[in-house]
């Protein structure tokens, strides 16, 4: 016997949103599992625009936009419970959780994963020199700022410049704290235009081109040493870093249990209707891949509880058959779903999403059995989500497996 | 400061520091311990491979076997009272050349002239059906089967909290500037004080020489610290490797292990790094790629494992393989040095020798006929965690599954965690996968007030 119908883990915009729609078609007893004190996810200590264009149709700062996500969801229906850790995601949708009273079990239909993602720390960096205190990403320094009204630097450089490396600029400006520069190791900011004038517009340096190679100082930072594209070394003073973007998805629960692991989204392999290994799991919003915003997450997970609501009913198609989609090329960072079920059902995500990790100016392609079934010209950057459609793929592929790459034009 | 006469001081709260405060307490002596850093296991105790160590290659009839060998026997004697955990892995010295295959019959005779008597060879074939997940290139194996895991932090922490709980006083931001002994007593200058003490014990590991030449006026040893480099392998990577996988080693060093921890990761290292600095543990990214190609070598499920965490350690090594442990007895002076990396698993046996020497020099205590026994902080996955347990509040930090009462009990228990690192000690808390990014906000409000150097200043305008 089950103890609800799904159980949705993580309570940002893409759990809440799937959680919303699992009540607006029928399902009854749908909870969020949320391990923090409030339920919103990531937008609760953006304090700034822009959020809600997509979902209420108004620009809203994070706090705002995560709170109009909190009370649609109760007041559909949805039981949000917070300060609830899920320790253990076991096969079949039986979860351990440890509440404030204490450990207790949890039975679900079904599970779904919106767990979001995180940025990557400095260890996983491998970034040289001392552990001194003052090294921190752009998420707990937005919590620092946002939620527990702490600041702890002045005067940070700003390593990596993602859209979240914007963020970070204008979580400074709020608590009075003065970056001194932003560094990017390629030779252009990776956020579109106009985020690429925003540090001069805020006084903050911009160095591309320049690798971040140590960071100096005794118990605290005091400084960093970049390298720039020419190999000059030069010492930047500063009394902080911010680690930004390069997202992971936090796809713990998946890793250390049953369920298998893309390793080049990190997050877990899903079908296009977002069923992980272990068909009684789903997962949707950014731990599916790095990563989206808010909004996409968002609409993602409506979808996304939509199909579980149609499994639940019986009407999503059994996992296979299926073939296996896969990217072969350094250029290309991950494809999601990693499997698509042949299926007269033509449901579930439309596209296929890639990334690009650097900029991209040839074509794309699908190969079977190193026979190419399809291609499109691709020119990207790596900020941009490129969109495959799904069926267009399914259908060339006559139920082999597909490799996606980029081939040179050729003429 | 405290003015009345001591029998002992301890200068250092490292490991060593923590097991010779325990052993002299539980024999009756009077004991002060000085610890120059905010938080105790702050210098070479801080970075280590948690490893207990049956003595198996420690070199023949030195006294860094018989401590080790001592170690181990009194850890497995106390372990269940004092509530540590002892996770027994095993270890195979693994073989990856025809060379090091040849050695492997030298290793254990040596192991069972050592008295590691249950040390024997293991096949390819067989070390590959025990663990299935090493590389093909594995020839061959000596399997050490007390080779054992441990908390690094949690037992000498308790060592120390069983000193103190009968009668030890701590002394922490507490640094040994100078002193004099005047026949009978030692007076020893701190930067909080001075304190009266009949006997000093010098137990400050990468600071050894420097005590020595401050009070003593001389050193017969110079401290040549040797860094040791990690990497940190995410929790899922545990399950590849049921045993330690220790490499065939040089004269120098151990070599790079492959080995579980109690928290539940897989880390590979140390490197073996001379250095002049003392406080100076960097990575180098360079370095930690190289350990990780190491890791992936001996274990190639490794390759799709993200890393969870890098650290480095300081070796207080000495220009000499062997311990420097001495006793002066005309000054009422044992200087206990060069524990150059085996000072987890010898502590405890260092202690009982120290005690011994220390006896030598005519000094007697009652033995203490009922002590205090505190249990230890329970940080292994495999024990009782304070998120098993009902009551535990808030969990703070999501990775390592750290309460906000473990949390409490640490800032405002007997050894108050004053810094974020000491705090991780005692916690574990943003020791896993996202390093802080989730509960550092949470652990700045928390910690307020607490630490010596706060994690986080209030916003000037709020």
């Amino acid at each position: 016997m089950s103890d609800v119908d799904v159980a949705i883990i993580g309570g940002g915009p893409a759990g809440l949103a799937a959680a919303s729609a699992l009540k607006s078609a029928g399902v009854e007893r749908v909870v969020v599992l949320e391990r923090e004190a409030e339920a919103g996810g990531i937008p609760r200590h953006c304090g700034h625009p822009p959020f809600g264009l997509r979902e209420f149709n108004r620009l809203l700062t994070g706090p705002s936009y995560a709170a109009r996500l909190v009370s649609s969801a109760q007041t559909a229906g949805v039981d949000i419970r917070t300060l609830t850790t899920v320790v253990e995601a076991r096969a079949g949708g039986n979860l351990l959780l440890v509440t404030p009273t204490g450990v207790t079990e949890l039975k679900a239909k079904r599970v779904i994963l919106a767990t979001g993602v995180r940025e990557t720390p400095r260890s996983a960096r491998l970034v040289s020199g001392p552990r001194v205190a003052g090294v921190v990403n752009t998420g707990a320094l937005q919590s620092m700022v946002y939620l527990t009204k702490r600041r702890p630097f002045q005067r940070p450089v700003i390593v990596g410049s993602e859209l979240v490396a914007f963020s970070a600029i204008l979580t400074c400006r709020h608590a009075g704290i003065r970056p001194v520069a932003m560094i990017e190791g390629n030779e252009r900011v990776t956020a579109r235009w106009p985020c690429a004038l925003f540090p001069r517009l805020a006084g903050v340096a911009l160095h591309t081109g320049s690798r971040l190679v140590e960071i100096l100082g005794d118990t605290k930072v005091e400084g960093v040493v970049l390298e720039d594209a020419k190999g000059q070394i030069s010492r930047i003073e500063c009394d902080g870093v911010i680690l930004s973007g390069q997202f992971t998805p936090e796809a713990a629960l998946a890793r250390s249990g049953h369920l298998l692991v893309d390793p080049a989204t990190g997050g877990p392999q899903v079908d296009q209707w977002g069923r992980m290994s272990d068909p009684t799991y789903f997962a949707t919003g950014n731990v599916l891949r790095p990563v989206e915003t808010a909004g996409w997450s968002w609409s993602e997970g409506g979808r996304t509880g939509q199909w579980v609501a149609r499994d639940l009913a019986g009407l999503l198609p059994e996992s296979e058959p299926s073939v296996r989609v896969s990217v072969n090329d350094h250029r290309l960072r991950y494809a999601v779903p990693q499997n698509i079920v042949l299926s007269q059902d033509v449901g579930g995500m439309r596209d296929i999403q890639l990334r690009v990790a650097q900029h991209v100016d040839g074509e794309l392609i699908a190969e079977c059995d190193g026979e190419q079934i399809w291609g499109r010209k691709l020119r990207a950057g790596p900020e941009q989500r490129v969109l495959v459609q799904t069926h267009e793929i399914a259908s060339a592929c006559a139920g082999r497996d597909v490799a996606l790459r980029i081939s040179e034009p050729t003429d | 400061m405290d003015q009345s006469l001591f029998d002992v001081v301890v200068v250092g709260a490292g490991v060593v520091g923590c097991a010779v405060a325990r052993r002299f307490t539980l024999e009756g002596a009077r004991i002060a311990v000085l610890e120059k850093s905010t938080d105790i296991l702050d210098g070479a105790s801080k970075a280590n491979s948690a490893i207990l160590h049956t003595g198996f290659d420690a070199p023949e009839g030195s006294l860094e076997l018989a401590c080790i060998r001592d170690g181990y026997a009194e850890y497995q004697t106390i372990r269940d009272s004092l509530g540590l955990v002892q996770d027994n892995a095993g270890a195979y010295v693994v073989a990856w050349t025809q060379d090091e295959l040849r050695n492997l019959e030298s290793i254990k005779a040596k192991a069972h002239l050592n008295g590691v008597t249950d040390v024997e060879l293991v096949d390819a074939e067989t070390l590959r059906a025990r663990e299935p997940n090493l590389s093909r290139n594995a020839l061959g194996a000596v399997h050490v089967p007390g080779e054992s895991l441990i908390d690094p932090w949690s037992a000498p922490h308790v060592y120390l909290r069983q000193a103190m709980e009968n009668g030890a006083k701590v002394f922490t931001s507490c640094e040994v500037t100078d002193g004099g002994f005047d026949g009978a007593e030692w007076r020893v200058v701190t930067t909080n004080g001075t304190l009266r003490t009949r006997h000093v014990i010098n137990c400050a590991g990468l600071y050894g020489d420097t005590v020595n030449r401050a009070l003593l006026g001389e050193t017969h040893f110079e401290v040549k610290p040797r860094k040791g480099q990690f990497v940190v392998f995410d929790k899922a990577a545990s399950g590849l490797v049921s045993a330690i996988i220790l490499p065939v080693p040089s004269e120098t060093t151990k070599g790079i292990v492959v080995f579980r921890t109690v928290f539940g990761n897989l880390a590979v290292g140390p490197t073996a790094e001379e250095q002049d600095s003392r406080t100076d543990a960097s990575t180098d990214e360079e370095t930690l790629k190289a350990l990780i190609a190491d890791g992936i070598n001996k274990v190639p499920a490794l390759k799709d494992m993200p890393v969870t965490a890098t650290y480095a350690g300081l070796r207080p090594a000495s220009e000499q393989k062997e311990y420097r442990i001495s006793a002066t007895s005309e000054q009422n002076w044992i200087t206990v040095g060069g524990i150059r990396s085996t000072g987890l698993s010898g502590a405890l046996g260092i202690a009982r020798h120290v005690y011994g020497l220390y006896e030598n020099m005519g000094a007697s205590h009652d033995k203490l006929p009922d002590p205090v026994i505190p249990k230890a902080n329970m940080l292994s996955e495999a024990g009782l965690r304070d998120w098993k347990q009902d009551g535990a509040g808030e969990v703070v930090c999501h990775c390592e599954l750290v309460t906000r009462r473990e949390i409490e009990a640490a800032l405002h228990g007997p050894l108050p965690a004053r810094s974020l690192a000491g705090l991780k000690r005692q916690t574990r808390a943003t020791m896993g996968r996202c390093q802080g990014f989730y509960c550092s906000a949470r652990l700045a409000e928390l910690t307020d007030g607490c630490f010596v150097s706060a994690m986080a200043e209030k916003l000037p305008h709020e």
